[in-house]
């Protein structure tokens, strides 16, 4: 069953028209990637899938988007409830000037859970499906600004696994890390793919190859080509599909 | 002559830059002369003596003790480390009392006589007189005239600054009232300053900011006589009717219309703080699924913590300094105020009601100037508080 | 993973909890306007019915039992004009020092530090150091001149960081444009950054007038008059002001019932002020914003 399903979503900031009339489903564990120039529409696209986009004034959606077959933006959605269930994780690794700890358990506080035990279990759990237990275990009480770049973001990314979403939303989750980092988040993107739908908009063509099984190319608000992420980047059927990913523009 | 021209432009500019710093520098300079002058006086009005019997053998008397002789609430010389007998005051105002206007002379030219020899014949009398009215080689005793004492006017708990024969300038008083008018402002002050913050900066539409903002702008540009007046014409009879008080004019009226002053400073300060706290942090929050609330209170609010505690100093800041508002409302009994129901007098004020009656250069004067010292350093180690909260803040984003 | 098991209707509890807390900060935010309303409105009220021609034309006669304000009307004014004239260039010279010449390091932050600290002194230790410097040490007595000194140093803190902020948010890049053209960083500054942060300093400028015109506990000894009926000759001389005037009349008052009046009266020219101020400044605000925005 498909995890993940747009109906011709339209979506305008005040006059602009961001996102034009996109279909696509993602199916169940799968990891599917965005990519696309800057300004193309690749992360509103992502952020309407958690609702993000409400948060900013003046914008506006037609079409539907359904997570397990239930519209996300229908009537009786709570949209709390939504983003439980699907997780996010940005750009820059924004950890909360809290403890490691708190800020792995923040979720679940969030959500009502106040059984001690069962968050300290919880937290190591995260940490260590995010492969970062064993680097913070004596220092679960430090800031977390403490940590490198690098090692924050995988506190982000075990920070959204800790609430056990269905769906991973992940925005450029590399862009601002070195390399060894990089090479971290994207084997643990691959750990991930069992327990979560992961949707990862990146700016970097090889990350997209590596990690993903399908992937979208999208330009001007359009997507123009959506496919498995072999034949995407081996034998693209559009032409500016090809023009990007030989690097001609973008 | 272009070069000229830039050359004295820049040295222009670098002056007029470090005019703030000496102005800071002449107010010090001008605030402590006058002030430290006070320590310089005599405790007894200058120019007078306080004359005894010749066995009496008490010298030291601080300016309490003089004022309580005088008022009669000290009658007895045992209390002063004496020998057991009655005091017996005398001011130049008694003289009709002990003389006729004949033994006096018609230009009371037997005065001084006439007073050492009262002395004389009264072992436990204490006489307030001119040094001039002091005959040479009379067989007198004199209370040593020392100088005011920093403890009798920092820790003294009577502000009499016009006694005779011997002022007090006890500032506790003043200083306790200034801190309870200020605490119960912020008191007052810091739910609706926190509340309005929080609404204005995560809350409320940008239509309804829009409109709040001016509002809280326009509360912080009234001129502090019209808060007073309002203060005086509405909350102090309110407050009469409502506690049954015999006046209304208190600590509780100035600290209401103070919390209504320091509003705008503790609102602006903290919700530019709180529309600071980056989006990145809300929108992790969120992503979570935590409510707007949840965000607000767990994330939003603690790392906005130094600019909201800022914004809270400068508000006690606000209220610590503010002079005619409190001086019209708290009615201004310069005494240790139990309950905030009491009139009190704050330090501003007193420098505002007295300074006028204060003759230029006298001791009372230079009290005054003393307060302004007091309140300046008040007011600059809470701006070096806010300063420093703010500079730590900036270290820990970074 | 086994998944966490979330109390049930957990999320219904938190939306109330939300719209709990949000309508207790949007109760006290309303509340805080009442105030403010409730205070204009009253003074506006009781104040409207005195407004007159000639209660603003006319000395106060009979003890200050009836007449005018006007002499303290003009002495505001005057006030205003002089501490504008003390504080306006000294305050923007020393602004465009701070963000133009100093050398980013120890100098500004001492000096910010010193202006910051001259901005909390409170208006009462301006008064007392206004008296000991002008007044007494420079001789100039309780006069026009003493005050206009003081409550400009008092506005000075409020111009200079107005006008710094104006200019320091001014690309970079436009002054390095004009000095590549060769225009020397005097001219830059005069013909290119000044201009730009022109409408932000005026509305900083603006703002300080109004801080001068309600100001009282500075002028208590340095220049306010208690009743000096006809208008002042030369600058040494003293003058009414209207907030001095109000708290005389509301706090002195020989006569309640014939002077309240003229104290509301005085209240609401004060306020009207204050309105005119703000409305201005704000106003200036949002056309130059536009102004900017359409370029």
């Amino acid at each position: 069953m498909e995890k993940i399903e747009a109906k011709d979503v339209n979506f305008y900031y005040g006059d602009f028209h961001a996102l034009k009339g996109i279909s696509m489903e993602i199916p169940q564990n799968q990891v599917v990637a965005f990519i696309g120039p800057s300004g193309c529409g690749k992360s509103t696209f992502l952020r309407l899938f958690n609702r993000m986009n409400d948060l900013i004034p003046g914008t506006r959606l037609e079409g539907q988007i359904l997570i397990d077959g239930q519209d996300i933006y229908g009537q009786d959605v709570h949209v709390d409830e939504l983003r439980k269930n699907v997780g996010m994780v940005f750009q820059r690794p924004n950890p909360f000037p809290k403890s490691i700890f708190d800020n792995v358990a923040y979720g679940l506080r969030v959500n009502g859970i106040k059984d001690k035990k069962y968050i300290r279990e919880r937290v190591e759990e995260s940490l260590r499906g995010a492969a970062l237990w064993d680097e913070v275990k004596d220092k679960l009480n430090d800031s977390a600004f403490a940590l490198s770049g690098g090692q924050q973001q995988r506190l982000c990314i075990a920070r959204a696994m800790a609430v056990s979403p269905s769906v991973l939303l992940m925005d450029e989750p590399a862009s601002a890390l070195d390399p060894i980092s990089t090479a971290k988040v994207e084997e643990l993107i691959s750990e991930l793919r069992s327990q979560v739908t992961i949707v990862i908009v990146t700016h970097n063509m090889q990350q997209a190859a590596r990690v993903s099984d399908r992937t979208a190319f999208f330009y001007m608000g359009e997507m123009v080509e959506y496919d498995d992420t072999r034949t995407i980047f081996t034998n693209p059927h559009k032409e500016a599909t090809q023009n990007y990913i030989t690097g001609r523009f973008g | 002559m272009k070069r000229f021209m830039e050359k004295a432009v820049r040295w222009l500019l670098t002056a007029s830059g470090f005019v703030t710093s000496l102005v800071i520098l002449l107010i010090i300079g001008f605030l402590f002369t006058e002030g430290a002058g006070l320590f310089r006086e005599k405790v007894i009005e200058e120019g007078y003596v306080l004359a005894l019997h010749k066995d009496n053998p008490v010298r030291k008397m601080d300016a309490a003790q003089i004022k309580a002789v005088f008022d009669e609430d000290v009658t007895n010389w045992k209390e002063l480390g004496g020998p057991d007998l009655p005091i017996t005051a005398f001011r130049l105002e008694d003289m009709d009392k002990y003389f006729t206007e004949e033994e006096l002379g018609e230009q009371y030219e037997n005065a001084p006589e006439m007073i050492a020899a009262l002395i004389g014949e009264h072992p436990g009398m204490v006489a307030f007189v001119p040094e001039s009215m002091i005959p040479e080689g009379a067989q007198l005793s004199f209370i040593d005239d020392n100088n005011i004492s920093v403890k009798e006017v920092l820790a003294g708990s009577e502000w009499f600054p016009t006694a005779t024969p011997a002022p007090l300038f006890g500032m506790w008083p003043l200083l306790a009232g200034t801190l309870w008018v200020s605490f119960f402002a912020i008191l007052f002050a810091l739910p609706f300053g926190i509340s309005i913050a929080v609404y204005m900066s995560e809350v409320a539409s940008e239509r309804v900011r829009n409109f709040l903002k001016p509002v809280i702008e326009l509360l912080n540009g009234i001129p502090s006589v019209v808060y007073g007046f309002f203060g005086l014409i509405v909350i102090v009879p309110m407050l009469q009717q409502v506690f049954g008080l015999p006046v209304g004019e208190s600590g509780l009226a100035g600290s209401i219309v103070l919390a209504i002053m320091a509003l705008p400073t503790i609102v602006t300060v903290a919700e530019d703080a709180m529309r600071n706290c980056p989006r990145a942090l809300r929108e992790a929050s969120l992503a979570l699924g935590a409510s707007r609330w949840q965000t607000v209170a767990k994330v939003v609010i603690p790392s906005s913590m130094s600019g909201i505690a800022s914004g809270v100093v400068l508000g006690i800041g606000r209220a610590v300094g503010e002079t005619m508002a409190v001086l019209m409302v708290t009615g201004n009994a310069a005494v240790i105020p139990h309950s905030i129901l009491e009139p009190l007098r704050t330090i501003p004020a007193t420098i505002a009601a007295e300074l006028g009656e204060a003759p230029a250069g006298g001791a009372h004067y230079q009290s005054l100037f003393l307060l302004g010292v007091i309140l300046f350093f008040i007011t600059f180690f809470i701006n070096l508080c806010v300063e420093y909260i703010s500079h730590h803040n900036k270290a820990k984003n970074s | 993973m086994n998944s966490p098991v979330y109390p049930t209707g957990y999320h219904l509890r938190k939306r109330r909890s939300q719209t709990a807390a949000f309508t207790v900060f949007r109760i006290l935010s309303y509340f805080i306007v009442l105030v403010l309303f409730a205070i204009l409105g009253f003074i506006i009220y009781r104040g409207a019915g005195v407004l007159s021609w000639d209660f603003l034309t006319k000395a106060p006669e009979d003890g200050m039992r009836s007449g005018g304000i006007f002499p303290a009307i003009v002495g505001t004014l005057l006030l205003m004009l002089g501490s504008a004239v003390v504080a306006f260039p000294i305050g923007i010279m020393s602004g465009i020092y701070m963000n133009e010449y100093a050398s980013k390091g120890w100098v500004v932050k001492f000096i910010r530090l010193m202006t910051n600290n001259l901005s909390g002194v409170p208006s009462i230790v301006f008064g007392l150091f206004g008296m000991a410097l002008f007044v007494k040490y420079m001789g100039f007595g309780d006069s026009i001149l003493a005050g206009s000194l003081t409550l400009g140093l008092l506005s000075l803190p409020l111009i200079i960081r107005t006008t710094e902020e104006a200019l320091k948010d001014i690309p970079a890049g436009i002054r390095e444009g004009s000095l590549a053209l060769g225009a020397t960083k005097l001219q830059t500054i005069w013909k290119v950054v000044l201009p730009m942060g022109m409408p932000r300093i005026i509305t900083g400028l603006i703002l300080s007038l109004g801080r001068v015109s309600g100001e009282t506990a500075p002028i208590l000894f340095t220049c306010a008059a208690y009743f000096f009926p006809q208008l002042p000759n030369s600058i040494l001389d003293q003058c009414m002001a209207l907030p001095y005037h109000l708290y005389v009349i509301s706090t002195s008052g020989t006569d309640i019932e014939a002077q309240q009046p003229i104290a509301f009266g005085t209240a609401l020219v004060l306020i009207i002020i204050v309105l005119i101020i703000n409305l201005l400044a704000g106003g200036l605000r949002k056309y130059f914003e536009k102004r900017l925005k359409l370029k």
